[in-house]
């Protein structure tokens, strides 16, 4: 029962066709649209989740989004018809739009399609990425985003690889690259319990954000077995069956460490 | 309408100007107009609510006197019942709750909590309720209403036709005010304070001279027993008022009189008057001008002023109603529904908010969360920030407040407008409406599939008609033949309507709250409809699933066999939001057929008050996979649990329903768990007053917000005890929780909580 009730509006002539609307960004692989509060960036928010990620996280809350074969197929202009119907709601509520996967840098066309309509029709927008592929965001996309959420997942090179399969650098090195042209940002960090708690693991989370400068605030996410049904259902090995939810006292433990590097953390 | 010099009282002629010094005058000086008195001399107030003044020692003390009866009445259902006095506006000797209960007096009867028996709405309910709570009837009284005195009861079910007694023993049409006061009528209480009762009369009689001039035709006639009985009732309340040592013939000359003259205005059509609702109007900024002369002029201080409002408060708060169960099944939790509707923005763009707007909210922090009276907030996304921040704390700090959408309220019934009962909207002092309960539309759908028989029964209730068959239903066949039972059941409805008026306005008329009207007013003929959410789902179950029928030995469809996925209302899906928008539109065209008593304007609510759990026992499965006998959703609300995309989705669809097809009102009852609503404070209030704005722009009428765990409602259930303050809204009303029945309490738990926004 997904939101966007009508399915793809797309070309019906052959898969190749598709395939090249798909890079240049005519059209988009779409999981589902969702609105939120809180916990997407500030206010009302509608959130367009986009299929495929280059990363397989662990603790993935969505893995049914890690391809990209698997999503819907949407128009810009359908996209942005969705936005602008919502648009007074979204700004009276004080929110407006987040991007969000998957990846999203994995359709960079398509999304800077989308914010700058966005921007067009007059609302915030958020881009919430790993930023593992920041490379692919041009300085168009980022000039049209107001705010983005950079999940950091790990301080330690090591540990990030654990995690997500990946190198942490990328991150980093867009991270950098945020910080310089002063984009506003929001770093989030998941806390799960003997993978990415470690003390020294936290405090390189710290001092990695602090060095940026333009971290407005660290949200610190308690790790939520609410994805284990979606591993289940896909068939993937989920490891992290018998994982705790971290309890009030490390997460307290990891607010005060990144504290103590100088952040503002929620 | 000029209130001539002739009938000003000769014993004061100079008590309006002493009175109404200092106010700018103007045309309400000449004539009865309240908005234009409160336009002329209100001071909008555009901070937040750090002026406030906590309760003082001697509120508390009698705040505290109450609290301990509570348990005893919440233990017996009732406190007391005086068995011998029927209630009028001056039946009972004064009563006070103790010693120091003297800023703002009056009472029901001559003591607190002590129900009266008022019969003119029916007898029977008198009679169930004293068996019920194990009084003696006395028989004198009996005698006198069954032997002599007609009721309202007996009117109604002496005109009702076959079809409608039909109808309504087989639940498609429910809650009919056919054996209790029909309510929902706002006396223009602060008509006392401004003008005294004696320039009232005047006015009274001024419009008694035009009636004796017109054609003595049956309406004319209707009207002259009803202005008599008008300027009787205004009489009677100056010598109620008289019985507590005040003197009300003139105007009031100060904020304390200003709310005391109110009071007893309101306090006499409660004496009288058991209706459904019994509402107060729009109140606080009225009251306001008093307070901000008082405060200039150096004799009242802040903490006064809040005394004041939460002696007025505690007063409204104990207002109670003799009633039967099976009354409180449709009402459950004893509610009397004294709205008052703070806020909005007038006509010129200045909002309506003043200190005592914040006075009236603060009470829910003096005197601790309750249920009445039911505060009601006129919403608006240019209201003052600070006002906004206000009731967003106050609702997560207590779940006692409703929203309703100033924005669509101010353009159908002007600024100086007040909801009555839950989400009806009229101008206060001209406009009253009829109110008519509602049909079950999601039974009407299994009679359509069944030719007009019950499923629950077998019986014939609608016209035979062809019954659907195959083994797979289609959607547009089972369409035409609910559009086919749909014309039956709206004008079967309006006809019980027609009944039920016809007689209330013979044998239980409001005098006294429509002496408090203008003479010409605006007359609603209030339909509603119960069960949008089951009927919307289960048309859409029919047009994107596959559901076959399953019949009994009969023949008869008792239950439906879905398979595959279909669209939920609730979830910001056109899908199937659609469908309930059509069933709203093509509904009201329906109403709007039939010719109404008193040629009053057809309009319905999308609202069942607790009504939700009745119905929903009176209905069969239905085709969206709800089991027989389950609640249905409340109001205009999405099926409980079937909204799964958020809070916001699930209001954005109901802000899709038209207002203006349903102009009494569409409400919306939703719970947000606090942790749902933000991290910190100011965020949870950011975010509630952004989810209030975007519901508003999006055209959302009416919106109940709680903040609540389920884990603590189960916990109250448990230990009842520990809770005696714990306010959930259910409906266009708050209940205490631990005064619903469990039956109740189960509806409300089985209901959506949202995790987020």
């Amino acid at each position: 029962m997904s939101i966007l009730s009508e399915r793809s509006t797309c070309c019906e002539d052959g898969q190749a066709t598709q395939m090249a609307a798909l890079r240049a960004g005519e059209i988009g692989s779409v999981h589902s649209w969702d609105r939120s509060t809180d916990a997407d960036g500030p206010g009302t928010r509608l959130v367009l989740r986009l299929s495929g990620c280059p990363l397989r996280c662990q603790y993935c809350h969505g893995p049914d989004a890690w391809l990209m074969r698997d999503g819907a197929l949407h128009t810009v202009d359908s996209a942005l018809a969705r936005i602008e119907r919502d648009a007074p709601v979204l700004v009276a509520g004080g929110g407006g739009l987040t991007v969000s996967g998957g990846e999203p840098l994995l359709q960079p066309s398509f999304v800077a399609r989308v914010l700058r309509g966005a921007k067009e029709i007059g609302v915030h927008t958020v881009l919430d990425t790993s930023g593992y592929l920041g490379r692919r965001a041009g300085d168009g996309l980022l000039d049209d985003t107001d705010l983005v959420i950079l999940d950091v997942k790990s301080g330690l090179p090591d540990v990030y690889r654990a995690v997500t399969g990946r190198d942490l650098a990328p991150t980093l090195e867009f991270a950098r690259r945020l910080a310089d042209r002063r984009t506003r940002l929001w770093a989030r960090f998941v806390v799960v319990p003997g993978l990415t708690d470690a003390w020294d693991n936290v405090a390189a989370v710290g001092e990695h954000l602090a060095a940026l400068g333009n971290v407005e605030r660290v949200e610190v996410v308690a790790f939520e077995q609410s994805g284990r049904e979606v591993w289940h259902s896909i068939g993937a090995d989920y490891r992290l069956e018998l994982t705790m939810e971290p309890d009030e006292e490390l997460l307290a433990r990891v607010r005060s460490q990144l504290r103590a590097s100088g952040l503002a953390v929620a | 309408m000029a209130i001539t010099a002739d009938h000003t009282p000769a014993t004061s002629p100079d008590a309006p100007n002493a009175a109404w010094r200092g106010f700018v005058t103007g045309p309400w000086a000449d004539a009865v107009d309240v908005r234009d008195f409160i336009q002329r001399n209100y001071r909008p107030y555009a901070g937040d609510g750090a002026f406030l003044a906590p309760a003082t020692e001697r509120t508390t003390r009698v705040w505290d006197r109450l609290s301990e009866m509570f348990p005893a009445e919440r233990a017996n259902g009732v406190y007391d019942i005086d068995t011998h006095t029927p209630g009028t506006i001056t039946s009972h000797a004064p009563g006070y709750i103790s010693d120091d209960d003297h800023v703002i007096v009056g009472l029901q009867t001559d003591a607190p909590l002590k129900r009266a028996m008022i019969p003119n709405g029916g007898w029977r309910m008198v009679e169930g309720a004293l068996k019920t709570y194990g009084y003696e009837t006395d028989p004198e009284i009996a005698k006198i209403f069954t032997e002599y005195r007609k009721t309202h009861n007996q009117g109604v079910f002496d005109v009702y036709p076959p079809s409608v007694k039909a109808a309504r023993h087989s639940h498609i049409i429910t809650g009919l005010p056919d054996a209790y006061g029909r309510g929902r009528i706002i006396g223009d209480y602060r008509r006392v304070a401004l003008y005294g009762i004696d320039a009232l009369v005047a006015q009274k009689r001024v419009e008694r001279d035009e009636l004796m001039m017109e054609p003595p035709n049956e309406e004319t006639l209707r009207e002259r027993e009803e202005n008599a009985e008008q300027i009787r009732a205004l009489n009677e309340l100056k010598a109620m008022a008289a019985s507590y040592g005040y003197d009300i013939s003139g105007p009031a000359t100060n904020a304390r009189e200003a709310v005391q003259w109110l009071y007893f205005a309101y306090l006499g059509a409660v004496k009288e008057q058991n209706g459904a609702a019994m509402s107060l109007g729009r109140t606080s900024t009225f009251v306001d001008v008093y307070m901000e002369r008082d405060l200039a002029e150096g004799t009242l201080t802040e903490s006064e002023a809040q005394e004041i409002i939460d002696d007025f408060v505690i007063k409204l708060r104990i207002v109670r109603f003799l009633r039967t169960p099976e009354y409180d099944a449709l009402f459950s939790g004893d509610p009397t529904w004294v709205t008052e509707s703070i806020g909005g923005i007038g006509d010129d763009g200045r909002p309506l908010v003043t200190k005592s707007s914040f006075r009236y909210l603060n009470t829910l922090y003096n005197l601790g969360p309750a249920p009445e009276p039911n505060l009601t907030v006129l919403w608006s996304p240019d209201l003052p920030e600070g006002f906004k921040e206000f009731c967003a704390q106050v609702s997560i700090d207590t779940s006692a407040i409703q929203y309703e959408s100033d924005e669509l309220l101010r353009g159908q019934c002007g600024d100086d407008a007040a909801i009555a009962c839950c989400v009806s909207g009229m101008t206060v002092g001209k406009q009253m409406q009829f109110f008519g309960a509602r049909v079950n539309l999601a039974k009407a759908l299994l009679y359509a599939v069944n030719g007009g028989r019950d499923e629950m029964s077998g019986k014939q209730v609608a016209p035979a008609s062809a019954p659907v068959d195959g083994d797979v239903l289609d959607y547009d066949d089972v369409r035409a033949k609910y559009d086919a039972l749909l014309e039956w059941l709206a004008g079967t409805y309006v006809e019980a309507l027609n009944c039920i008026h016809w007689s209330h306005d013979k044998y239980a008329y409001e005098r006294l709250e429509m002496a408090l009207h203008d003479r010409v007013i605006l007359r609603t003929m209030a339909c509603g409809i119960a069960g949008l959410s089951v009927a919307a789902d289960s048309l859409s179950a029919i047009k994107y699933a596959t559901v076959r029928p399953v019949r009994d030995e009969t023949g008869l469809v008792v239950d439906y066999d879905v398979t595959g996925e279909f669209p939920t209302y609730g979830n910001d899906d056109d899908r199937a939001d659609e469908i309930a928008v059509e069933l709203v539109a093509s509904f009201m065209d329906k109403i709007r057929k039939h010719p109404t008593y008193r040629d009053s304007v057809h309009t319905q609510s999308v609202l069942t008050i607790t009504s939700n759990v009745v119905y929903g026992k009176h209905t069969g499965n239905t085709p969206d996979g709800r089991r027989a006998g389950e609640p249905f959703a409340p109001g205009a609300n999405p099926m409980n649990g079937r909204d799964t995309h958020g809070m916001l989705a699930s209001a954005l669809s109901v802000a899709k329903l038209p207002y203006d097809q349903a102009q009494d009102g569409i409400s919306l009852t939703t719970t947000v768990v606090p942790s749902g609503l933000g991290r910190t404070r100011q965020e949870q209030v950011t975010n509630l007053v952004g989810l209030l704005d975007g519901y508003n722009v999006a055209t959302g009428f009416h919106v109940n917000i709680n903040v609540l765990n389920r884990e603590t409602l189960e916990d109250a259930m448990e230990h009842p005890e520990k809770y005696p303050q714990l306010t959930i809204r259910v409906s266009g009303y708050a209940v205490n929780f631990v005064r619903l029945t469990r039956e109740q309490q189960l509806d409300v738990l089985s209901r959506t909580f949202h995790g987020s926004l």
